[in-house]
């Protein structure tokens, strides 16, 4: 039976009720600087959660825990747990290369390969994890695609190479790349801080659909962004979560004093 | 069904999860292949390293440890000794190197110095590439060449090997690399200190000369700091030129010695005590290099970084 | 995005008002611009004067022998007769032995050093790398003399000839000096070089990159593989020329532990040779006015013909490339 197979029969059991997060008393430092206090936060399947907070307040490190990438850095570390689906990321033998690939991350500036053709940019994490190709591949790239709105606008020139796309269409075209690994889960650091109002507007639109098959984590220092995609939203300042609840409430009924202020406009 | 099914670290994994949960699934052929694959190149990149790495220390180490045994002040300061007789030293060859740099700075260094500045400063256009193209064909220019041209330039029009010729020869090796740091550094030299000064009313020799030039000392400095311990190494464009001596002089109209030349000379001597010296001069030599990249890193903050 | 757009636009406005500041000249800078331009000109001339040299001198020998010169196989002066074969065989023979065994070798050494080294070990090995490059040609050609050349007469040649013999590299006496001596000497001495070079362009690699790659699950040389050296090889191709022209060019190393006979090009790597430049550093002593004088200076105009071809095409391919991708970078809408 092969990976690809395998990966199915994951799918038909997991997929019908998607993947949670639940943090436990999670600490991260960059070499002695501690950047992350104390996180304990759920992130409830085939949902929407957004980080909000001043830049510098540790809500891109912790969507950088979440599948591993943080340790990465030379001199960073991670403490705590990160159920997902009843499995702790961080529990002794899980490979940081498995958990990435199931939860799938699009970054704050558009990365794709810029060698590589907008096809291979989409094939590449399938044909690497799944060792799919032919066919079944070229299925899954223009799946992918669709579900990243970006089909009708690239199909006729597949094989240009992906830094001819626009900014906007180059976000896309990465969180088509992340799609294509059918990931648990969808992190996104600000995706839409590099972009113009009318990708922003088809990104937001993008997510809002997307979270009917993936539990999405999004970053952003836009409190109109939060407020428009978010199911629940968390509020960070300088490395410590402030409040966290349901967006409506959050943004209206404000629990605490800083988060007033935060959204009040009164600083950040 | 042939489900790989993982050995589950049990403490992790609370009852009444599906044995199929996304992070367990590693033990396909594929990605046992994969890791396989990485582990292989980790392995091989590593020995690449270590062997590369242990050639050239195991070089750099032996010549050291050879050439710090005949090391003492008469190496410096002495003559060779005729037919590889005990004692002597190379002293005429430190001299002689000195005053070959010295001849090679004079003509490398304003050269260089100059065409950097032109092209920093006023390199635009078609001409301008052509002169940069020209340099870096200049710098890639094996060094024999060079000899070779002051040989018939000097050498044979004036009858006799000369320091002038060997000087020459350095000379045309410093020029490429003079210039390449001045134009690099002079355009690091922020617009904001040139508006400034124009502001100001100076005019733009003086803007130059005055306010770009002094901002980018160090790093001139360092080029040519560079430029000089490269061509202190320098030897065959020097054994058609300077051609050596094992005597004092100073007289650039005729033969002179080099540090590089008197390693090679008694390298492929017959004497013991020759071949013991040549090993003194490497090291001497291999400590100069180092100290002047040293000095250069330091200059420039090279350690921060990486 | 957008904002990024509008400080280019003034930065680039900026840049043409200081062009216009500039092209208000005054006699006292018509008169510097015009001593840079004049240095300028005489390091043109001294470039232009090197390529008039070598072809000038070198026209006695070019009238006589025409491009025989190139095929013939005898350096010899006291029949007057000169060819360059061994010479030309001797150096790109060499100079191939060492690209073979450096390039591979240098480039997991330096992916080593960017990936997988711990931190403190790599500075160290990289300041090591750099100034093994800064060594002088001379110091690896006593090397080469005094222990490699010894060594391999007793005990590499005649154990390589005893298990590989059936190749026709390995034939022939073994007499430590020769094709493969040149051939190890030029591999450590170009090695630091390309280490050096690629190290460098793979640092530069950007984190985005890395972590485009390393989010898709992929292993640290699937990252390497994808991102790093797809970004880096137009500056790895570029080291790799690099070294390959110093090869070409290299004197010292070389003429120490080559052997120095005009032989029969021949694959066996024991046979002592030639290269071009061993030819004249060894040649030029008993030069005499006349045809000896100007086959030495058209080996000279060889070697420099073979390595201006490799410098150009080297920058060639590295400006081609780079507009290559500056190109679909343009065509964003």
């Amino acid at each position: 039976m092969d990976q690809a197979t395998v990966e199915q029969t994951n799918r038909s059991v997991l997929r019908p009720m998607g993947m949670s997060l639940s943090i436990e008393q999670l600490n991260a430092w960059y070499g002695r600087k501690q950047a992350l206090f104390d996180i304990n936060l759920t992130v409830p399947p085939l949902s929407v959660t957004a980080l909000i907070g001043p830049s510098g307040c540790g809500k891109s490190t912790l969507v950088r825990c979440l599948n591993r990438l943080h340790e990465t850095i030379p001199g960073a570390r991670v403490e705590g747990r990160v159920i997902a689906n009843g499995l702790d990321i961080y529990g002794r033998g899980i490979r940081p290369m498995n958990v990435r690939r199931h939860i799938g991350m699009v970054f704050q500036q558009p990365n794709p390969l810029p060698t590589r053709s907008i096809f291979e940019n989409v094939a590449i994490g399938p044909r690497l994890n799944l060792g799919l190709r032919g066919s079944r591949l070229k299925e899954l790239v223009e799946r992918s695609l669709q579900q990243a709105a970006l089909w009708e606008e690239v199909k006729d020139r597949l094989h240009s190479p992906a830094i001819s796309l626009s900014g906007g269409q180059q976000q896309r075209l990465c969180i088509a790349r992340a799609l294509a690994l059918e990931p648990e889960v969808l992190l996104m650091d600000e995706p839409c801080s590099a972009l113009d109002p009318i990708s922003t507007l088809q990104v937001e639109e993008l997510i809002t659909y997307l979270k009917r098959q993936y539990t999405i984590v999004v970053v952003t220092h836009n409190m109109q962004q939060a407020a428009r995609i978010a199911d629940r939203t968390a509020f960070f300042l300088q490395g410590h979560l402030v409040e966290e609840g349901e967006t409506q409430q959050l943004f209206t009924h404000p629990r605490k004093k800083e988060t007033e202020d935060y959204i009040s406009g009164r600083f950040g | 069904m042939s489900v790989p099914m993982p050995t589950s670290p049990s403490s992790t994994l609370q009852s009444g999860e599906s044995h199929l949960h996304p992070f367990l699934t590693t033990r396909s052929s594929l990605n046992l292949r994969r890791r396989l694959v990485n582990a292989l190149v980790v392995l091989s990149t590593t020995l690449a390293a270590l062997f590369a790495a242990g050639l050239l220390i195991y070089l750099l180490y032996y010549v050291l440890s050879q050439g710090l045994r005949y090391i003492d002040l008469d190496f410096f300061t002495q003559l060779p000794t005729p037919n590889g007789e005990p004692g002597g030293g190379m002293g005429e060859a430190f001299q002689g190197s000195l005053i070959l740099i010295a001849l090679a700075s004079l003509m490398g260094v304003p050269l260089g110095l100059f065409t950097g500045i032109y092209l920093a400063e006023f390199g635009r256009g078609p001409f301008a590439q052509g002169v940069r193209f020209l340099v870096d064909v200049l710098n890639g220019i094996p060094t024999i060449i060079f000899g070779l041209l002051a040989w018939v330039l000097i050498v044979i029009p004036m009858q006799t090997f000369s320091g002038l010729a060997g000087g020459f020869a350095l000379g045309m090796i410093m020029i490429p690399i003079v210039t390449r740091t001045s134009e690099d550094v002079l355009r690091l030299v922020p617009r904001e200190l040139r508006e400034a000064s124009l502001a100001l009313g100076a005019t733009e020799a003086r803007t130059i000369l005055q306010v770009v030039l002094p901002a980018a000392r160090n790093g001139i400095i360092t080029g040519v700091v560079l430029a000089m311990a490269r061509v202190a190494g320098e030897t065959a464009p020097l054994l058609m030129t300077a051609f050596g001596t094992t005597f004092w002089n100073t007289d650039v109209t005729q033969p002179m010695d080099a540090l590089p030349l008197r390693i090679f000379q008694f390298t492929l001597s017959p004497y013991q005590q020759q071949v013991n010296q040549a090993y003194a001069g490497a090291f001497v030599l291999i400590v100069l290099i180092l100290l002047a990249s040293l000095a250069v890193r330091l200059a420039t903050g090279g350690f921060k970084q990486r | 995005m957008s904002q990024e757009r509008v400080s280019l636009s003034k930065a680039r406005q900026q840049w043409v008002g200081w062009q216009r500041m500039l092209r208000v000249q005054r006699p006292g800078d018509l008169f510097f611009r015009g001593i840079t331009l004049l240095f300028v000109l005489i390091v043109l001339g001294l470039v232009a004067g090197t390529a008039w040299i070598l072809i000038s001198n070198s026209l006695p020998t070019i009238r006589r022998f025409g491009f025989s010169f190139l095929t013939n196989k005898a350096f010899d002066p006291v029949h007057d007769v000169y060819g360059v074969l061994p010479a030309i065989f001797g150096t790109l023979m060499t100079s191939a032995f060492a690209l073979i065994f450096a390039v591979p070798l240098g480039l997991g050494a330096s992916i080593f050093l960017v990936d997988f080294c711990p931190r403190p070990l790599r500075l160290i090995l990289a300041f090591l790398i750099d100034l093994l490059a800064a060594i002088p040609s001379v110091i690896y050609g006593l090397w080469g003399f005094l222990v490699l050349a010894p060594w391999l007469h007793n005990a590499g040649e005649p154990w390589l000839q005893q298990h590989l013999g059936f190749l026709p590299l390995f034939t022939g006496q073994p007499e430590g000096v020769g094709y493969l001596g040149a051939g190890i000497v030029l591999t450590m001495m170009i090695l630091p070089l390309i280490i050096s070079v690629s190290r460098e362009v793979m640092l530069v690699t950007p984190i985005a990159q890395r972590e485009a790659l390393l989010a898709l699950g992929a292993t640290r040389w699937e990252v390497i593989r994808h991102a790093v050296l797809p970004f880096a090889r137009v500056g790895i191709l570029g080291g790799v020329i690099l070294a390959l022209g110093r090869a070409l060019g290299e004197t010292m190393a070389v003429t120490m532990i080559i052997g120095n006979q005009a032989n029969e090009p021949s694959l066996s790597l024991f046979t002592p040779g030639y290269t071009l430049a061993s030819v004249i550093a060894n040649q030029f002593g008993e030069a005499t006015p006349g045809l000896f004088l100007s086959a030495i200076i058209e080996a000279g105009l060889i070697l420099f013909i073979i390595t201006l071809i490799t410098n150009i095409l080297a920058r060639w391919l590295i400006a081609s490339l780079q507009r290559q991708a500056q190109g679909s970078r343009g065509g964003r809408p």
